[in-house]
């Protein structure tokens, strides 16, 4: 009965219920995934304490009941940091990608659309941006821009709008030279509309599948990041500034270091996971393994 | 001589792609003329620039490829019209069904709205006009249920079905001319049957003239009425389709209809027209099919024109009085300089 189910193509509307659902992997990612997006939106009501009310009598205490992370140098909550520094980190991740995915998908369909000298004018500065090291170009758009969270929000946004032109470009070549394109062409619609309405649908997936994946990795980056002191600034939590203070303290107190980077693992493992779980659906090659 | 404008004239069109080894020439010196009202079968083998032709009178063919010539629409010269002006004739005045309708439907995208889009990308009526219209050419071309059938994709209907959609976009605009690329190759030998008739049956009753290119002869003789005949980017031969079939005149036309497999042959024989399809890159001066062709002649390295040996019937060959009387022997230098 699951065979067939697998092999009868789904309708493509549902292919986002359908893509979640499918595989255990993708229901697992989409799951913690939800949550902690519900811990960073929540972060308020959920957090035992203000996270950055400094207490002089917990400094570097153990976890215990009301402290379940214990406490840091400062002896603030870890956990009510950690869950604040959720929102600092999600929103990052999500909102540089989103930028990312929003000023590189258009371009890649563009060039790809076009292709000649169009796809010349746009893909060659793209492949510049690409050639050059990610970690090194956020960090020199810090050191332009000056350091904080919307800055490297828009550097790791710079790193991977190229990305994201390339795979949409690359998947555009492919769907603009099937016959439903030029039977488009042939109907007299226009490029603009065959752009929005035929290839961007076809072509869209593996930039979805990536995107997901980035976002994982865009955390990592702005953990990174903070953890140089170019991203969030103290005293706002963030997952990568936490383990740069658990730094000094790691072998006296290694809570303050353990718990943000346990957070942070599980957030790329679930981003990983649920991209997976759509490449299945999305991407042809991924049903048949 | 005295009968009303073609819709469709053809004259002296040359397609040629740029490649890396040189330029192709897909087509040579095609001209044709299509009335109003006629289903004209474009018949020939693979590659032979059939597709080319109809592309060249879209003006889809890709950057690539260079056109010469005219071609001639309702009297207007469609070669190097601007896109826009282009765009909306196609799919308005001009429209295409193309061979696979598998693969000329995108899988994305619910197949009531394809017919609705190409109503929207010509006439101003709002999403419910253009849903309601779409509806009815559903219908029109037997979609059972279109209601039902509206939302669906691509994927869940058969071959046939998938294909009449495919002509009901086509004929959503009631277009004058409909060009119809291997409507039924894709297709098994009922639906095929079922698409000819339903061909046969729009021209009936919209008068929608239709080219029809196939290079299947069984197709051309259900439902054609003139046949051109065309052999590695030269058109050869124009008759009407009983001539065809009764008296062939080219021998390319000759070696095809003798190919074609018949009963009184022995089981496991085909036979086969010996030879090639010439390089196109560096074709033949002259006479494409001179190389194997059965009586070929010196002259054969000029170009034949293309003649009137009846008022019907045209033929390029230098075996035909007519071609004679048409190319002056003073013209055979410029085919080979080119």
């Amino acid at each position: 009965m699951s065979l067939a189910v697998a092999v009868a193509a789904p309708p493509r509307r549902s292919i986002w219920r359908r893509g979640i659902l499918s595989s255990r992997k993708g229901r697992i990612g989409f799951g913690i995934l939800v949550g902690l997006l519900a811990v960073a939106v929540f972060a308020p009501l959920i957090a035992p304490h203000d996270p950055n009310a400094i207490d002089a009598s917990r400094i570097l205490a153990p976890p215990d009941l009301t402290h379940p992370f214990g406490s840091d140098a400062l002896g603030r909550d870890v956990l009510s940091r950690v869950i604040y520094a959720y929102r600092v980190s999600l929103g990052v991740a999500v909102g540089s990608t989103l930028l990312a995915f929003l000023v590189g998908v258009p371009l890649g369909l563009y060039a790809g659309y076009h292709g000649g000298w169009v796809d010349t004018a746009i893909m060659r500065p793209i492949d510049m941006v690409l050639a050059l090291p990610a970690m090194l170009l956020a960090v020199a758009l810090i050191a332009v821009l000056g350091p904080g969270t919307n800055i490297s929000a828009i550097a790791i946004a710079i790193i991977y709008m190229p990305i994201l032109a390339r795979v949409v470009r690359s998947s555009t070549l492919v769907v603009a030279s099937q016959t439903y394109i030029e039977a488009a062409r042939a109907r007299g619609t226009s490029h603009r509309r065959i752009i929005a309405s035929h290839v961007f649908p076809n072509a869209v997936g593996p930039a979805i599948v990536q995107a997901t994946v980035l976002m994982g990795f865009a955390l990592q980056i702005e953990a990174a990041l903070s953890f140089l002191g170019l991203g969030a600034q103290p005293p706002t939590p963030s997952l990568g500034s936490m383990l740069a203070d658990g730094r000094d303290v790691l072998t006296q107190a290694p809570w303050v270091e353990i718990f943000p980077g346990v957070a942070i693992a599980i957030t790329v493992l679930a981003f990983n996971f649920f991209g997976d779980g759509l490449r299945l659906r999305l991407d042809p090659r991924g049903v048949a393994s | 001589m005295s009968a009303p404008a073609p819709l469709l004239a053809l004259e002296h069109v040359h397609v040629g792609f740029a490649t890396d080894e040189g330029v192709v020439s897909a087509v040579s010196d095609v001209s044709l003329a299509v009335n109003a009202g006629e289903i004209f079968g474009l018949v020939g083998e693979s590659g032979c620039g059939k597709t080319t032709l109809a592309m060249a009178a879209m003006g889809l063919l890709p950057h690539s490829a260079s056109v010469h010539g005219a071609v001639r629409f309702e009297g207007r010269d469609l070669v190097g019209l601007p896109e826009e002006d282009l765009r909306r004739l196609r799919g308005d005045r001009i429209s295409m069904v193309f061979q696979d309708p598998m693969t000329s439907l995108d899988p994305a995208f619910p197949i009531g709205d394809q017919v609705a889009e190409t109503i929207r990308a010509h006439r101003d009526v709002d999403k419910q006009q253009a849903r309601a219209r779409a509806l009815e050419l559903l219908a029109g071309v037997g979609i059972p249920e279109p209601e039902r059938r509206y939302g669906d994709a691509p994927h869940r209907l058969s071959g046939g079905m998938r294909q009449r959609v495919v002509i009901a976009t086509a004929l959503a605009n009631e277009p004058a001319l409909l060009l119809a690329d291997e409507p039924t190759t894709a297709l098994d030998v009922t639906i095929q049957s079922q698409v000819l008739d339903l061909l046969r049956d729009l021209r009936a009753r919209l008068r929608t003239t239709i080219v029809l290119i196939t290079h299947d002869l069984g197709v051309i003789a259900q439902i054609c009425d003139r046949v051109g005949v065309m052999y590695a980017g030269q058109l050869v031969e124009v008759a009407p389709v009983a001539d065809i079939f009764r008296a062939p005149r080219h021998p390319y036309t000759q070696a095809l209809l003798a190919a074609l497999p018949s009963q009184q042959q022995e089981p496991g024989t085909l036979r086969v027209i010996p030879g090639r399809v010439p390089n196109l890159v560096t074709p033949p001066p002259g006479c494409r099919f001179a190389g194997r062709c059965p009586s070929v002649m010196d002259v054969c390295t000029t170009v034949p024109p293309l003649a009137h040996e009846t008022d019907a019937h045209l033929i390029a060959c230098w075996l035909s009085e007519a071609t004679k009387r048409a190319g002056a022997p003073a013209g055979a230098a410029a085919g080979g300089a080119a």
